[in-house]
């Protein structure tokens, strides 16, 4: 029997389709990169991130750690970074109680709670989150009363334009706009993430556990939500991912996020290529941890096959 | 075959690695993959071919750059390509503006999206080395200083302690304020946004004591607000801001010709002629008016114009006098003092090289 030729062997077209496919990255790459370095060696600029070492010197008005204009560039990033995760972390935990409690909601047997929380999605995911965002800063924080005339809820709870007043902390309405106005945009998602996968858990489960004489919020608690959670949590792993991603919008109502502190830098800088570089793997980085997160949660409620 | 594709493939990975090295001048010996790039710029051919100049602008401050309810552009930084404009193509109106944000601007003229920027930029020194600048003369001297309510009580940057400042970023601005009230050894809360119309609206519904922008932005900007009447500006300058049209570095012809047109509007106010006389001067016998208007000499060939290029600017825009009562003068809103705007022979800071 004679061989055939090379061309009419499979494993001859994997090892040959792999190595197009990095032929052709690496040419793609290389003309993006030479595209790089000839227009800034045109424009008589050097690539190089020793700019973070440099003084800042431009102040942040909201920072967890402490920060001085005469700190460095990369101090500075830092401080931007904090606020992201500050955002994104509460963001997530708030957004998960909103879109789980509206889920269930949508599905009341009473008619008021149904419809009040489809109204709630159907306004909040089809406008844009930016009109939101200076909707909430524009028509609801600002116009708070001055510091002066505070509303006071029992001396606990205060609004003023400088923000929710708490007994330990104050929240500014950059932060409060912000916090208020993701949770309840991608919450509206979630809410129809959390009515699917409810929704998908057959029938026959309800029934049965109706018949075992539990009342309705174990079955929910009990039965169905831990069933409906192997359909929640891969796509609701996407909405964190946007929520996170959504918080540089930060920038439209004035919270120092960490987007918001690298546009700054890079315009004092005019080190556009490396900051968005720095911007990318930050982002990049947050995302994955959150999908590495997810996945091994995801992978604790999937039925275990013995 | 499969080996020589592996060459191929790990050439360029050589050749990536050494264009991604640190300094770029020597990246173009590496391979064959990078040599057919054009090593000039040559911006002044690309507008000249192109019949039209395009301009970067902000169009949000009236006075310097405006689209007014008729859809048109005014203003002293509008008119500076205007001028540019009529130089190059006996036509103001071969321009096409641009409207860019304080973030946008830089990287649009770095990378070649406009040809000018000509959108009140303060000139600074990392602005003309890191960030790849060429500036022309300076169109307007500015300063920044602080606008507050005038119910407030706030007087000088002292009575600013653990106030709320509404600053807008990715100006020079944000860094002047740092630095003074870190003179002063005063704590602030700066409230930053990237876009001007919601720092002043910001401003304006009170969640910010004051606002800082350039005193020519506050006048102009403040002008808009609801009730311009109970607002003021404090006395206290906190910079100086040297507003300048730029350019991209790398092309001296291209920058030189920016330069000098804003150097006829100079000359033009100093030498008395403007759009209305302009006419009858071309019989005059003075030598420096003859070389400005190019009837003697060749000045404008140096720069690849035409002889003429001064009475150009001067016949369709005017001179920096009437450039600057047009937009910003007496007989507008705005009503700005020339101040240090002043020509240097009545005592301002404008000056323009001879013309020979």
């Amino acid at each position: 029997m004679t061989k055939p030729p090379f061309w009419r062997d499979q494993r001859f077209w994997y090892i040959a389709g792999q190595l197009i496919a990095v032929f052709v990255v690496a040419i793609v790459v290389t003309i993006l990169l030479s595209n790089l370095s000839r227009n800034l060696q045109q424009l008589g600029l050097q690539f190089g991130f020793d700019f973070l070492n440099q003084q800042a010197s431009f102040d942040i008005g909201e920072t967890v750690v402490s920060y001085q204009p005469s700190d460095t560039y990369s101090r500075a990033l830092w401080v931007g970074l904090v606020n992201s995760l500050r955002i994104a972390i509460t963001g997530i935990i708030l957004t998960t109680i909103v879109g789980v409690f509206a889920g269930v909601a949508r599905l009341s047997d009473n008619w008021l709670v149904r419809n009040i929380a489809l109204i709630y999605v159907e306004i909040f995911r089809n406008t844009p989150l930016l009109l939101q965002l200076l909707f909430w800063y524009f028509a609801v924080f600002l116009t708070f009363p001055k510091t002066e005339n505070k509303i006071s809820i029992w001396g606990l709870v205060g609004f003023s334009q400088n923000g929710i007043q708490l007994p330990w902390f104050t929240l500014s309405p950059e932060f409060s706009t912000l916090l208020l106005g993701l949770t309840l945009y991608t919450g509206a998602f979630i809410t129809e993430i959390v009515r699917g996968g409810i929704q998908s858990v057959s029938r026959g489960q309800w029934e049965a556990a109706r018949s075992l004489g539990l009342k309705p919020v174990l079955i929910m608690r009990l039965v169905i939500f831990p069933q409906a959670l192997r359909v929640i949590i891969p796509p609701l792993t996407s909405q964190y991912l946007n929520l996170t991603k959504n918080s540089s919008l930060a920038i439209a109502v004035g919270y120092p996020d960490l987007y918001f502190v690298a546009s700054t830098t890079f315009n004092q800088t005019g080190k556009a290529v490396e900051v968005m570089l720095l911007l990318t793997l930050t982002y990049l980085i947050l995302s994955l941890t959150i999908s590495l997160v997810m996945n091994w949660f995801n992978r604790t409620v999937q039925i275990k096959e013995r | 075959m499969k080996r020589s594709v592996f060459c191929l493939a790990a050439s360029f990975f050589v050749a990536t690695t050494a264009c991604s090295g640190n300094s770029a001048p020597t990246a173009n010996t590496t391979g064959a993959s990078t040599t057919t790039a054009p090593t000039v710029r040559d911006r002044w051919n690309t507008v000249k071919n192109r019949g039209q100049l395009i301009c970067g602008v902000s169009g949000e401050v009236p006075g310097f750059s405006f689209v007014g309810t008729d859809g048109k552009y005014s203003g002293i930084d509008v008119d500076v390509c205007r001028a540019v404009a009529s130089a190059l193509f006996d036509n103001p109106d071969a321009v096409e503006f641009r409207n860019l944000n304080a973030k946008e601007r830089f990287t649009a003229l770095q990378t070649g999206e406009v040809d000018i920027l000509s959108r009140n930029t303060t000139w600074t020194l990392s602005r003309a080395t890191s960030v790849g600048l060429a500036f022309a003369p300076v169109v307007f001297y500015d300063g920044q200083a602080i606008m507050v309510r005038k119910n407030s009580g706030i007087k000088s940057l002292t009575d600013l302690k653990d106030k709320a400042i509404c600053v807008q970023t990715g100006t020079t601005t944000e860094q002047n304020l740092a630095d003074q009230m870190r003179k002063r050894n005063i704590t602030y809360k700066p409230v930053v946004f990237e876009d001007v119309n919601i720092t002043f609206a910001t401003y304006a519904e009170g969640r910010c004591d004051a606002i800082t922008a350039d005193r020519s932005a506050l006048v102009s900007r403040g002008a808009l607000l609801p009730k311009p009447e109970d607002n003021l500006i404090l006395d206290e300058a906190i910079s100086s801001e040297p507003l300048a049209p730029a350019v991209a570095k790398g092309d001296t012809k291209w920058s030189d010709t920016v330069s000098w047109v804003i150097y006829a509007l100079l000359k033009g106010e100093e030498l008395g002629i403007n759009s209305q006389n302009i006419g009858q001067f071309a019989n005059s016998n003075d030598p420096d008016i003859k070389r400005f208007l190019g009837t003697e000499g060749k000045l404008g060939e140096g720069l690849g114009l035409t002889n003429d290029f001064a009475a150009r600017v001067i016949k369709h825009v005017g001179n920096y006098a009437e450039v600057y009562d047009r937009n910003l003068g007496p007989k507008t809103k705005l009503n700005l003092a020339r101040g240090q705007n002043q020509l240097w022979t009545k005592g301002g800071l404008l000056y323009s090289p001879p013309f020979r």
